[in-house]
């Protein structure tokens, strides 16, 4: 057993290397925080397994951060480093990971996350401990709902918010009936029913709802209900690689001519995945990274593209954001004191060179979900890698969650 | 035998001062009791799978039942960490002992999927029924309780919940060695060896396969509430016929013909995929998948198969 | 009613490939002796194969040369790793054996191909349905159809026609006296395991025109096709193409009437068999007991 741990020293020694590889840009604050242990962030997302690319672009854009809060010096004078653990969106795994973080490395700050089940247990395990966790990816409501804590803060968008931004256009450029396919796990369900009480308030009919298992292959049952009811509008609740076995059997279906297709969240790993015919339907991206008018977003995708050689998609930007808003929590706290830096965050509005869009975004301070402006457009059938998204629309996070007592969250701090 | 019961002691007095030495050597005591639960179970399993001779394939559905007994006891009965504990193992055994009529009579690799067919049943169950066992979001709204020893209170936090799994360890392990040097013990082995014979012999091999099967099942039901404590959490992923390969693959490793084969396999599957996945996030499951090959070329006997003979030549 | 149909046929369609994946590990298990749990692996790598050589040499060329390929890998792995089981009465450490070579194949097709799904064209022609009323008969399923079929048929035939597959037959039922008469029993063995390979690289390429591309795509498969095998009885390859078949009808009816348990059909069909009739469909009695 003293083997790995000597390889650990030496895999440490490597990663100081890497921060100090940062060094010529802001020398002199480095050299200022030399000898100092420096901070330290874990970071719990999938690397292997069935979300380990989502993971991956999360890691990306985390690591990215931290180069630059490095180059300006790090946290309160020292330098940052993340320790990335593979969950393999097991919540077991994550949640003997998580300890392995406090208790053997002795990090300051927990983030990541992919699957939902993950983000509530180290939503709870971290809330036990006392220590700050930033939820990048993991979308599940009650995170930020029913069972939020102060200890964390959530940057990925809920599913009303979601559902809210797109039924309006949906039904206004299509039709009033509805068909949704719905994933059975929470977040499906809380999305499902989003849609149906937003298309009941536009005046429509929901003609059917399937429900299918998570990580179903399959789904001719599902499309050949959908095109006996014959719907306007066809609702694809599914995420990853249901959606993507989803959307390439209606494609060969006939379907994609028939109806409309709309989704509640789209995601740019997943559209690349795609061939091109089943390329089409409109849906809502938490972030895109085209953004013509916007010059922060602009530098941060040519960044991003110089240093990993691919397109930024919105978990990337995540990953990137968890990181600044430790860094600017920790940095007017002074401290490095979870609950400083939580009080810190609450209401911390993102600076425009990390918000990268059209409007100012910041943490509700009620429930601790970070505002985001949602990105509403068309999926584009014809365009080439990157160019897989056409932006309708944008709108900002407040018009469109509902409010923190709607959703059950009451934040108490410890006395 | 002094051989033997030197190492035994040296064994029980490092798994008693795990939470002192673990965290020099780079580990923590979390880990240690992930470890310890994953080993109790293929335990459990390897009383059918190295003593008995079935390769039972659907150990994790008695795991997952232990968990769901234990988590759903905290969230609607009774805060008794317990309480829970007790309502898993008798869950996960209570469903063996019930099944045990269906799978006792089939052999070899019939044996294998017969009890995958009934631990994916479990699974689906588990997975469909949302509205007991939260379906595939998994059961939460848990969490393990203090222990009341009359008017002390001891808080189940990382350090004493690994005592509470050692605990729990050192007595299912004291029953099931036990249970091995008893005559029900070498009926088990006889079968293993020689199932005709053993038939000869008068031992009535169906009964025996069916306690044994029941006997793993009550195991992995104490195992599986275990895990429930640690994560506050019980996934439908717990039943997975995955899960069940994994514990095979645990008491493989470590040694199946050996009483504790199985702690040298979690100590390899759990812990060393846990330090190998730090190091390497993205390259662990090839370097993983390597040491199993290499253990099959190499060391068919397991871990413990290799030590054992090192220690005969010696 | 018609829906029931519907249903019904398409589960057929996924049968056929739940039986070609089926007849490649059945093989397997019957003259190498090896559980094969990295067949779904192979799956994946018979699918990256023909994704990366499709832009060079067509979806039609790379049909062919994935399989073909993933066959070679196949009988590089039997010559350097399955071999070294022969000799061991206890199918358990195929089990370890293969398992461990599934996570490398995983990890491998990540590091190569990345963790980002890929997107697999198929021809044009074959991406709409053939028919308006019958919607669910698309092109392509059609296609795959035909193609298992052919492929079923092809084997039969180079089993019960040629000399060579006359040996692998002769292999199975008795390889000791196969050998004794003379045959290479070694060249007989990794033939047969190439060959198994190539069926499971086949039924990637063919997934992957319904399928996301992925390294994890294969993961789910196995146990699938574990439960044809049983239930058409373990030693039969017809009995594995008419287990494939069943299961896959079973489960497009159970889809249509009860779709919470299209999932769990599977394995209750496998109990019963395993109860009423442990030696499945077409098996014979008393093999890997």
């Amino acid at each position: 057993m003293s083997k790995p741990s000597k390889f650990l020293t030496r895999r440490r020694i490597l990663e100081a290397g890497a921060a100090v590889a940062a060094l010529p840009i802001a020398a002199p604050f480095i050299v200022k925080a030399r000898g100092e242990s420096p901070v330290k962030i874990g970071f719990i997302d999938p690397f292997s397994g069935t979300y380990a690319a989502l993971g991956g672009y999360e890691l990306n854009g985390a690591r990215m951060a931290l180069t630059e809060i490095n180059a300006k010096g790090g946290i309160l004078g020292r330098s940052v480093e993340i320790i990335p653990e593979d969950s393999a969106a097991d919540v077991g795994k994550a949640t003997v990971k998580f300890h392995k973080l406090v208790e053997q490395d002795k990090v300051d700050f927990i983030s990541g996350s992919v699957s939902s089940a993950v983000s509530l247990a180290l939503s709870h395990a971290a809330n036990l401990k006392g220590i700050l966790y930033l939820d990048t990816g993991g979308h599940v409501d009650t995170v930020t709902g029913q069972h939020c804590h102060w200890t964390t803060f959530k940057i990925c968008s809920d599913t009303w918010m979601l559902a809210n931004a797109i039924t309006k256009t949906l039904v206004t450029k299509f039709g009033k009936r509805w068909y949704i396919s719905t994933p059975d796990y929470a977040w499906g369900h809380f999305l499902e029913a989003g849609f149906a009480s937003l298309l009941k308030q536009n005046g429509g009919t929901l003609l059917g709802n399937a429900l299918m298992p998570l990580g179903s292959t399959d789904f001719s049952s599902v499309l050949i209900k959908v095109q006996a009811a014959k719907p306007e509008v066809f609702i694809v609740l599914q995420g990853g690689d249901d959606f993507v076995n989803l959307m390439k059997q209606a494609t060969q279906f006939g379907m994609t001519k028939k109806m409309a297709f709309g989704y509640g969240l789209v995601e740019f790993e997943n559209l690349v995945a795609l061939p091109q015919p089943a390329r089409t339907g409109w849906g809502v991206m938490e972030w895109w990274w085209q953004q013509p008018k916007n010059l922060h977003a602009a530098a941060f995708v040519a960044k991003y593209r110089k240093l990993y050689a691919k397109t930024p998609s919105a978990r990337s930007w995540f990953g990137y954001v968890a990181m600044h808003s430790i860094a600017m929590g920790a940095a007017k706290a002074k401290s490095l004191e979870s609950i400083k830096v939580a009080r810190a965050i609450e209401g911390m509005a993102l600076p425009p060179e990390l918000a990268l869009g059209p409007y100012p975004i910041s943490y509700r301070a009620q429930d601790h979900q970070l505002l985001i402006t949602e990105f509403v457009g068309e999926v584009n059938g014809t365009g080439k890698y990157p160019d897989f998204f056409e932006v309708k629309e944008t709108i900002p996070g407040t018009k469109l969650a509902k409010s923190p007592a709607a959703k059950g969250c009451k934040i108490t701090y410890p006395a | 035998m002094t051989g033997r019961l030197a190492r035994s002691l040296i064994l029980w007095v490092l798994l008693l001062l795990v939470p002192f030495w673990l965290p020099m050597v780079g580990g923590y005591t979390a880990l240690a009791s992930r470890i310890l639960v994953y080993a109790l179970c293929a335990m459990g399993l390897n009383l059918l799978l190295g003593f008995t001779g079935m390769m039972s394939f659907g150990q994790a559905a008695y795991f997952g039942l232990g968990g769901y007994g234990a988590g759903l006891v905290l969230v609607h009965l009774s805060g008794s960490s317990w309480l829970a504990v007790l309502a898993g193992t008798v869950l996960g055994g209570a469903a063996a002992f019930l099944l045990g009529p269906v799978v006792m009579r089939r052999r070899g690799i019939y044996f294998a999927m017969i009890t995958v067919a009934v631990g994916q049943i479990f699974f689906f169950v588990a997975e469909r029924w949302d509205s007991l066992t939260g379906g595939e979001d998994g059961l939460t709204g848990f969490s393990r309780q203090p222990l009341h020893f009359g008017g002390y209170v001891l808080p189940l936090s990382d350090v004493p919940f690994y005592y509470f799994v050692l605990f729990f360890f050192a007595l299912a392990a004291g029953v099931m060695a036990l249970v091995l040097r008893s005559p029900l013990g070498h009926s088990f082995v006889a079968i293993r060896e020689n199932r005709r014979r053993a038939a000869f012999l008068g031992i009535h091999v169906e009964r025996y396969v069916w306690a044994a099967f029941a006997f793993a099942g009550l195991i992995g039901g104490l195992a599986g509430a275990l895990n429930a404590l640690q994560n506050n959490f019980v996934s439908p992923e717990n039943l997975y016929w995955v899960e069940s390969g994994n514990f095979v693959i645990i008491a493989v490793l470590g040694g199946m013909r050996s009483f504790w084969g199985p702690l040298i396999g979690s100590i390899i599957f759990i812990g060393i995929q846990d330090y190998v996945s730090s190091l390497f996030p993205n390259n662990w499951e090839s370097l993983i998948g390597v040491l199993f090959i290499i253990v099959v070329l190499f060391f068919p006997n397991g871990i413990l198969g290799i030590i054992r003979r090192r220690a005969g030549l010696a | 009613m018609e829906l029931v149909l519907f249903d019904a046929f398409n589960g057929l369609i996924q049968g056929t490939f739940y039986a070609l994946m089926a007849l490649g590990l059945s093989l397997i298990i019957s003259l190498n002796s090896v559980i094969n749990f990295a067949h779904g692996g192979f799956m994946v790598i018979g699918a990256y194969l023909a994704f990366t050589l499709a832009p060079y040499i067509g979806f039609w060329g790379a049909l062919f040369a994935g399989p073909i390929l993933a066959g070679l890998l196949g009988i590089l792995v039997e010559r350097v790793l399955v071999r070294r089981l022969y000799g061991r009465a206890d199918p358990i450490y195929s089990l370890l054996l293969t398992f461990g070579l599934a996570l490398i194949i995983e990890n491998s097709v990540r590091s190569i191909w990345g963790a980002q799904g890929q997107p697999f064209r198929i021809p044009a022609g074959l991406d709409s349905p053939v028919s308006s009323v019958y919607f669910f008969l698309t092109g392509y399923r059609v296609f795959v159809m035909a193609a298992i079929a052919l492929a079923a048929a092809s084997l039969f035939a180079f089993l019960r026609f040629s000399r060579f597959g006359l040996r692998i037959r002769a292999g199975i039922l008795d390889l000791e006296t196969v050998s004794a008469l003379g045959v290479n029993v070694y060249l007989l063995r990794a033939v047969n395991f190439a060959i198994g390979i190539a069926l499971a690289g086949f039924a990637g390429v063919l997934a992957a025109g319904v399928l996301q591309l992925s390294p994890t795509m294969g993961n789910d498969v196995i146990m699938a096709t574990f439960v044809a095998i049983v239930v058409g009885g373990i030693g039969s390859l017809l009995g594995s193409v008419l287990g494939g078949l069943i299961i896959g009808l079973a489960a497009g009816v159970t889809a249509a009437y009860y779709p919470v348990a299209s999932d769990v059909v599977i394995y209750v069909i496998m109990a019963f068999v395993l109860i009423v009739r442990p030696r499945g469909l077409l098996g014979q009695e008393g093999l890997f007991e």
